[in-house]
Order: structure tokens, then C-alpha cells, then sequence
């Protein structure tokens, strides 16, 4: 039933995407250290035509940082005298490496999600521990996906710290063993309810990454603090993060509607009531209440920017709280998805 | 001279997003009217259904942490046992029963004012902007974000023919104008958000009439044993408030046969992996008896009625004799089950027609029985591999003509006296540990117990809820609302072709979106560039593509 095997190969993919994700998170914290060191006087576009070939997907040749006017010779906007290309281009190289690492790290870890599911023979996501393996999953590629649009390596540092936080808890004290699942917990609107509730929750993290990052550069700004650079790259505006987080936001919580709509289903078919404020019921309304108003606050006077950030770190708070705390702190139907 | 925002507010009702916030809450001087015109003023406004979304999330808490009565009563009397000072506060306020509350529901009806008080103005501006016409060029368009601008030595006529054209293709509502055209497109987007909060409301009340007019109740039902569909034969019934308890539909069934299997490996051994339940049922008295299989998460489904799986357990089968040899008891008893996993589970047995003395029985049954040194007999598999029935025994008076309703699963022991194992008073409680097929004498010639087997026993909750296919379209609109209002960008687009001093013709692009519009740029940057492809370029003047750029945007990776 359970092949123990594919089950062990599957714990040391998600134990090597950790450790790759360490690594990545490494060379975004060395780019972030050697550019600090040396960054100044070369706008982005000069160096990516200096530095040449393309790193694996989401690489980042070619782009455009139209945002980093800073003049050739003058004296850099933190007034920092002299230019150092030779440690502008470790920098942008170590930022290169952060992304090939991640996307490595990321493979490592689709396959150890996809051999867990194979191992079970079901989908992935029964319990604490693969849920947080296949969130943390759908928190990278989101930031993949965002790399492939946008040029947003600046992301990388932010999302890999936490990924690596969740996967390490993951892998040493959520680690369950392989097997089968409770017979209520046999149906395919619990594969489309929690895959959903997967998608949005590592949507809605990477949102909370973004909203974070908004608010630390807007004190920044509001303290009258030059631009925040990653290695040799500066940091979008505050508002152009805000907006980003906002999108992500808007993309996550109609995904989320949709999981509570599925949940509610699953719920009819095995206990008789689409809705019942079960603990874990009662959360997931909890959280979408607060997104609503966080989309509510967006364009509510007086409320829009930082209060609207705040509101959604508060819905962030809930939707780590039913994922965490109800399954730790509170008994319910739902309590049998075990740690 | 134009500005942007009045190019906004030229159509202003469905143009400002958030109209009635802008003036700061004011008390009014006037007489009773302006007061309560006031306060509708306020309740419908932005502000207030923010607060109010947020009390309500808030409100929700308490119901998750503190027990809940109608989720969990027996929680709810283990924590008032525990918790005997708060407790009565508690109760007051309503915390046992937080979403039956009055309070919980005077902040979801004030929500779902504001939301009617905000819907229905929203919809007459929506419906009078669907039927309007884009608004006016504004003079200046290069204020507005999104401006390109190229000359060109095409004629302004021209310049506008091939705008509008361009327009209409992209699906613009457009109208052309000696030297201008104006279009607008993502109506679509206010629908959806219109639709939502109806889907919402709809929710709400298709949630209140299901309760209303549904029920929940659950009943006990043994193998070989029947359930006809009427009140007493419920062990919990909760009718809505509109249901008439004599009008439940008049279905009866058998519990034919229960079967529960189990993980008989692995580190999960003993955990269920499925149950089944084959009934026997006729819809109405007098109708066929059909048979039907009922598993968790696939209910029966009788008349709007469903009958699902809930908890399980087993009835050992017992025969008890009196002094006298008669058979006083036969019959199937419930145990409840005591320990989740290992299904040991405990009961009583009462024998009210034993002579000379009544007896009872308490005791555990336990599927696979075995001996633990510490703990003495426990069970160590569900399933009952190696069923064991454990007894002692009490007689005297069981009261249970005392006239007050006394639990089937508990002995109330104050009339009665422990069997002893033996004469003398030291000795212990008697107690006997039965196979299926032994029988125990009693202690002092009272009779005997036999242990015949067991059967199985099922909860069947049973619920109508006729508001749930209601819910789940309001839900799936609600979710395609969402989704229509989320994902469509409603914008505005200006063209304007003029003459400039050397007879070549200056045109300019102008975009304004409503609310925040990611990819607004590319768009208008799409238009200008097919713009000069089709009227060609005058030459030495390219134009400008970012005069004035949005430059909101994260920087966009260059792709082909
Ligand atoms: C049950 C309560 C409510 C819920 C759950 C709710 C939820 C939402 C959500 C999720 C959105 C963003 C998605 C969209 O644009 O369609 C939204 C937008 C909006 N809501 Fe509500 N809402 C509620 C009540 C209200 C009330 C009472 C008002 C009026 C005072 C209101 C006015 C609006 C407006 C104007 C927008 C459009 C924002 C925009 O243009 O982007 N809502 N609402």
C-alpha cells in the first residue's frame, strides 16, 4: 500500500531542496553583502550587457532596471564615492547563482513531492507535513513565475529565507511518515479543496513577502533614507511593491474563495452541512473576511497604502493560524489532519 | 482646462470608486430625519462596511476558541465544570453560542444593510454608465498616465478612422469625433462586482432559510435494527424554526449490515480505511423496499433528505437468566465507544425483570482483547478479532421507576449493591471477562449471563437542508463575480489627431484606467505602435513612447 521505498526518496528530495535552498539563500545574502560593499556609479543595464550570458530560467540577462538612473561617474545617490565594477559584477553574479540554485532547489523539491504522492499512492497534501511541503513549493514558483516576467531577483532573498524556515520545520518536526488517510478524507473535493487551499496559501505568503518588504521601504523612505539596493540592483519604490503585493493578493484570494467553496462541498458530502464554524471552518472565514477587507481598504479613502498592508498581514496572521494553530491548539472535525 | 480628474469625474457617479467617504463624518444639527438620513449615510459608506467586515471576522474568534454548544455540547459542560465563575458570564453573552449570538448577528445584518444601502445607488450608476457614452477627450491628454504621442503625415479623418477601428477590434465601446475618439471597455468588471455582492447576500440568505427550514438529528441504529423517519425515533433532533416536525418525509429503513475495515499494517495500524453501510429502505409506507449502500462521503439520499455515516461502534448480544432460569434479557446493547482507535468501549446492561432482585450490568466490551500487566484487559485492534465482553455486576433497585429519565449508558448505582466474588466481606467485586458463546453464574445463585456475540451499531445523521443548492449557485456567482471584477481592467482610452504648423498631423494617445491597471502601458503602447504602422510616421519624429509614462510598474523582463 504504502511503498516505503519511493517514501524515502521522496524525504531525501525534500531534505536536498532544503539544503540547495540554504545554498541559494546563501548567494542572495552574499550578493546583498558584496554589493552593499561596492555598489555604485553603473546602472544595471551597462552590467548585464557586461556580464553576458543568461543564468538558467528566470535568469536575468536582458533586463531593463530603468529604474536605477544612476550616472556613470558622479557620486552615487547614498554618496558613495568610487564605482567597483569587479564587486558589482561578484555581486550580480551571485545573484545569478541564487536564481540557477533556487530553480535546482525547486526541481529537488517538486520531486519530492511528486514521489510522496506516488508513495501513497493519493495526492500530496494529507497532512501538516505535506502541506507545508507543497506550499512552500507553490511559494517558489510563484516567485519563479514572477522572475519570468518581471525582474524581480530582488524577491529571491525574501522568499527563499522563509521557504527554507517552513521546509526545515517541515523535514525535523512535522515530518510524518507516509500513509493512508482517514476514509472521510477519501474524495476528490479534499484533493480539490486542499489543492486550492495549497495555491492560495502560497500565493497569499508570497503576497505577505511583498507586503513586508512594501512597508520596511516605505519607514525607509518616510525616514528620508536614500533607495535600498540588493547587490548592485536597487529596490522598486514602495509603491511598485505595494501594487505587485496587490496583484498577487487579488490573484490568491478568488483561488482562496474557491477552496472554501470546495471545503464547503467536502463538508456537505461527509458530515451532512456545507457549513458548520468548525474551528477550521470558522478560520478560513475568518481569513477571507480580512482579504475581503484588505481588497475593501485598497480603495477605501484614508485607508489605502500602509493600513491596507497592515490588514493584510493581519489576514497572513489567520491564514498561518488555521494552518498551525487550529491543528495544534483547537479540537475539531478537521482535527484528524494530524501533525 | 481638462484636468485628469475631471476627465474622471466627467461621468462622476461610476467614476469615483469611492464616493460616499470623501466627507468626513459630520453631525448634522437638523431634526430627527437628518439624523437617521445621516446614519444611513454613514452605514453605507466604504468606511463603515470595512469596520463593520472587520467586527465580524473579529466577532468570529471566540467561536472557535471557547466550545461551542451546538458544535460540541459535551465540551461545552466539561469547560463550564472547569471554568464555574466565568462560565456564567460566558453564557450571558452569549459565547457558548457565538454564531447564534445576537450580538454576532446584529453585526452581519448591519453588514448586510450596508451592503443593500451600497448596492442598489451602485447598480442604477452602473446601469446608466453601461448605457452611456465615454466620456469627453480631455483637452490636455498628456496629464493623463498613459500618453504616446507621434506625428504623422496621414489626415486627422484618417488618423480617427483607423483609431476607431483599432478600438472597436479591441473591443472598445467607441465613439468617433471630428479629430477625436473616445472609448471605454471592462464594463464587464463593475458587473462582475455588482454580481458579487449579490452572490453574497444571496449566501447569507439561502445559509438562513436552509437552517430554518432544514433540520439535523442523528439516531443509533443497530444492525438488524429499523429507523422510521419521526421525531421520537431520533436520540438528537434540531428542526429549523419554519419546519413542521410532524411533516418530516415518511421514509423507513434497516440496517442491514455495518462493515468497518481497518489497516491491519504499518505504523497506522488500526486506523480505519473504510466503512460501509447496507440499508434496506422503502421512500413512503406501503412503497418498495429498495436496498442501498451508504460510505462515508456518499450519503443517501431520500426526498431532499440525507442520511450519512457518523460514529460506530459495537452491541454485544447478551441473554441473562434469573434465579429462576428465566430468560428476564436478550438483546443487542449499545457500547459507546470509550477509546477511538482501539474501539474499546463501555456500556451497561439493565435487567430490570430479574427476580427476586433487579440487576445491571456495567462494563467494556473489547474487540481485540488482551492483557496488559499495568493496565489489565485492553483492546489492541478495532476490529473484532478477539472480542471479550468484561462485567461486573450490581442488584437491588435500578429507579428506573422513579418516573426521571435516566442515560441508557450509565448505572445509577444509589439503590444498588456491587456482586461480590465471594461470602465473606473481604472479598472483591465480581467480575468475568466472556468469548462470544460463554455463559457466567452469577454470584449467590442470582442466574446467569450469556455472552451470545455482538453486532454493530452505526449513528446515522440525518439532515435536510433544502437552502443548499441555492447556497452553492450564490457561491459560484459570487466566485465568477470575483473573478469577472479581479481580472478586468475597466479603462478609457482618447485619440486625438490635430494639425500641427507643418501641415503634418500631431497624434496623441491618452489612457486612464479607474483603479489600479497592471499591463495598461503595454496596451496603449499595442495601439500607438499598430497606430503607426497602419498611418505611417512622419519623418524624423517618431514620436515619444513614455512622455509620460506610467512608471508604476515593476520594470517588465523583455521577452520575445
Ligand atoms: C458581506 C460584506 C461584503 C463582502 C464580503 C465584500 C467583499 C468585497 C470584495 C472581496 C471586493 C473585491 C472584489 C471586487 O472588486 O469585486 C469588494 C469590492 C467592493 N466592495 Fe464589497 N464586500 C462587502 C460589503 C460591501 C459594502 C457594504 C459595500 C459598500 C459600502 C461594498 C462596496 C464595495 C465596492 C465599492 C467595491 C469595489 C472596489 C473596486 O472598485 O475595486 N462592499 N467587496
Amino acid at each position: 500500500m504504502v511503498n516505503e521505498t519511493l517514501a524515502g526518496i521522496s524525504y531525501n528530495f525534500v531534505v536536498s531542496a532544503t539544503a540547495v535552498y540554504a545554498l541559494a539563500l546563501f548567494a542572495y545574502v552574499a550578493e546583498w553583502a558584496f554589493g552593499a560593499r561596492s555598489r555604485v556609479g553603473r546602472t544595471v543595464p551597462e552590467l548585464v550587457m557586461a556580464g553576458g550570458g543568461d543564468a538558467a530560467v528566470g535568469g536575468v540577462g536582458g533586463d531593463t532596471n530603468a529604474e536605477a538612473p544612476l550616472s556613470a561617474d558622479g557620486p552615487g545617490p547614498d554618496g558613495v564615492p568610487a564605482p567597483d565594477a569587479a564587486g558589482v559584477d561578484r555581486a550580480e553574479r551571485l545573484g545569478r547563482i541564487g536564481v540557477s540554485l533556487t530553480v535546482l532547489a525547486a526541481g529537488l523539491h517538486l520531486a519530492g513531492v511528486l514521489t510522496r504522492g506516488l508513495s501513497v499512492g493519493r495526492v500530496p497534501w494529507g497532512n501538516m507535513y505535506e502541506f507545508v511541503t507543497a506550499g512552500t513549493l507553490v511559494v517558489v514558483l510563484v516567485y519563479l513565475a514572477l522572475l519570468r516576467r518581471f525582474d524581480a531577483r530582488w524577491l529571491g532573498l525574501f522568499v527563499t529565507m522563509p521557504v527554507l524556515l517552513a521546509l526545515g520545520a517541515a523535514v525535523t518536526v512535522l515530518y510524518v511518515d507516509a500513509g493512508q488517510l482517514m476514509p472521510a478524507l477519501h474524495s476528490v473535493w479534499l484533493v480539490i479543496h486542499v489543492a486550492a487551499a495549497v495555491i492560495a496559501s502560497g500565493c497569499f505568503t508570497v503576497g505577505a513577502v511583498l507586503t513586508l518588504l512594501y512597508l520596511g521601504l516605505d519607514l525607509r523612505a518616510r525616514r528620508g533614507l536614500g533607495p535600498a539596493y540588493i547587490g548592485a540592483r536597487r529596490l522598486p519604490d514602495p509603491d511598485v511593491i505595494d501594487r505587485l503585493a496587490y496583484r498577487v493578493f487579488a490573484f490568491a484570494f478568488p483561488i482562496w474563495t474557491f477552496a472554501v467553496i470546495a471545503g464547503a462541498i467536502w463538508a456537505e458530502n461527509a458530515w451532512g452541512r456545507y457549513w458548520g464554524w468548525d474551528p477550521k471552518e470558522t478560520w478560513s472565514f475568518i481569513t477571507w473576511v480580512v482579504f475581503a477587507g484588505y481588497l475593501h481598504a485598497r480603495v477605501t479613502a484614508g485607508w489605502k497604502g500602509r493600513a491596507a498592508a497592515m490588514i493584510a498581514l493581519v489576514g497572513i496572521g489567520c491564514l498561518l493560524f488555521n494552518l498551525f494553530g487550529v491543528n495544534i491548539w483547537i479540537i475539531g472535525k478537521h482535527s484528524y489532519a494530524k501533525m | 482646462m481638462t484636468t485628469i480628474s475631471s476627465g474622471r469625474t466627467a461621468e462622476a457617479p461610476t467614476v469615483a470608486p469611492d464616493l460616499p467617504d470623501r466627507t468626513p463624518p459630520r453631525l448634522p444639527e437638523l431634526g430627527p430625519l437628518e439624523l437617521l438620513r445621516w446614519m444611513w449615510r454613514q452605514l453605507t459608506s466604504m468606511r463603515v462596511a470595512l469596520i463593520l467586515l472587520f467586527l465580524l471576522a473579529l466577532a468570529a474568534v471566540p467561536g472557535s476558541v471557547i466550545p461551542q454548544t451546538p458544535q460540541n455540547p459535551a465540551a461545552v459542560r466539561d469547560f463550564v465544570a472547569a471554568h464555574p465563575d466565568a462560565a456564567p458570564w460566558l453564557q450571558r453573552l452569549g459565547l457558548f453560542n457565538v454564531f447564534g449570538s445576537i450580538w454576532f448577528a446584529a453585526i452581519y445584518l448591519l453588514l448586510f444593510m450596508s451592503l443593500i444601502g451600497c448596492f442598489v445607488p451602485r447598480s442604477w450608476q452602473h446601469a446608466a454608465a453601461l448605457r452611456a457614452q465615454p466620456p469627453a477627450t480631455p483637452r490636455n491628454l498628456s496629464r493623463l498616465p498613459g500618453y504616446r504621442t507621434f506625428r504623422t503625415t496621414a489626415e486627422p479623418v484618417s488618423v480617427v478612422a483607423a483609431a476607431g477601428q483599432a478600438l472597436r477590434r479591441a473591443r472598445f465601446r467607441v465613439v468617433a469625433e471630428p479629430g477625436t475618439v473616445r472609448a471605454e471597455k471592462g464594463y464587464l468588471r463593475d458587473t462582475g462586482n455588482l454580481l458579487f455582492h449579490l452572490a453574497v447576500l444571496g449566501l447569507l440568505v439561502a445559509f438562513a432559510a436552509g437552517k430554518m427550514y432544514g433540520f439535523r438529528g442523528s439516531a443509533l441504529v443497530v444492525e438488524g435494527d429499523g429507523f422510521t423517519n419521526t421525531v421520537t425515533q431520533y436520540d438528537t433532533l434540531t428542526p429549523g424554526r419554519m419546519l413542521d416536525p410532524d411533516q418530516l418525509s415518511p421514509f423507513t429503513l434497516k440496517l442491514a449490515d455495518f462493515s468497518a475495515r481497518y489497516l491491519e499494517a504499518g505504523p497506522q495500524r488500526g486506523q480505519p480505511a473504510d466503512f460501509a453501510a447496507v440499508v434496506d429502505f422503502s421512500r413512503e409506507p406501503g412503497a418498495p423496499m429498495q436496498t442501498a449502500r451508504i460510505r462515508v462521503n456518499h450519503p443517501l439520499e431520500l426526498g431532499g433528505v440525507k442520511i450519512f455515516l457518523g460514529a460506530h461502534g459495537y452491541a454485544p448480544v447478551v441473554t441473562v437468566r434469573d434465579a429462576d432460569g428465566a430468560i428476564v434479557f436478550h438483546g443487542a446493547v449499545p457500547f459507546i465507544r470509550q477509546e477511538p482507535t482501539s474501539l474499546a468501549s463501555g456500556g451497561v446492561i439493565k435487567v430490570p425483570d430479574a427476580v427476586p432482585e433487579q440487576l445491571g450490568f456495567d462494563g467494556f466490551f473489547l474487540p481485540t482483547a488482551a492483557f496488559d500487566p499495568n493496565l489489565g484487559p485492553i483492546s489492541t485492534f478495532p476490529a473484532a478479532l478477539n472480542p471479550r465482553l468484561v462485567l461486573t455486576g450490581w442488584r437491588g433497585d435500578l429507579g428506573l421507576d422513579a418516573g426521571i429519565p435516566q442515560s441508557v449508558y450509565r448505572l445509577d448505582t444509589r439503590k444498588l449493591t456491587q456482586l461480590r466474588a465471594g461470602s465473606d466481606a473481604a472479598a472483591g467485586p465480581w467480575r468475568t471477562a466472556l468469548a462470544p458463546g460463554q455463559r457466567a453464574k452469577l454470584p449467590g445463585g442470582l442466574g446467569s449471563i450469556t455472552f451470545d456475540g455482538y453486532r454493530e451499531w452505526v449513528n446515522l445523521d440525518i439532515a435536510k437542508d433544502p437552502g443548499r443548492l441555492p447556497a452553492l449557485a450564490s457561491a459560484a456567482l459570487a466566485l465568477l463575480g470575483l473573478l469577472l471584477s479581479l481580472s478586468i481592467r475597466r479603462r478609457r482610452v482618447w485619440v486625438r489627431a490635430s494639425a500641427d504648423e507643418a501641415g503634418r498631423t500631431v497624434v496623441e494617445l491618452g489612457a486612464l484606467a479607474r483603479t489600479e491597471a497592471p499591463g495598461l502601458d503595454g496596451e496603449v503602447d499595442r495601439l500607438a505602435a499598430r497606430l503607426r504602422e497602419r498611418l505611417g510616421v512622419a519623418d524624423g519624429d517618431g514620436g515619444s513612447d513614455r512622455v509620460l509614462g506610467t512608471g508604476t510598474d515593476l520594470p517588465v523582463r523583455d521577452r520575445d
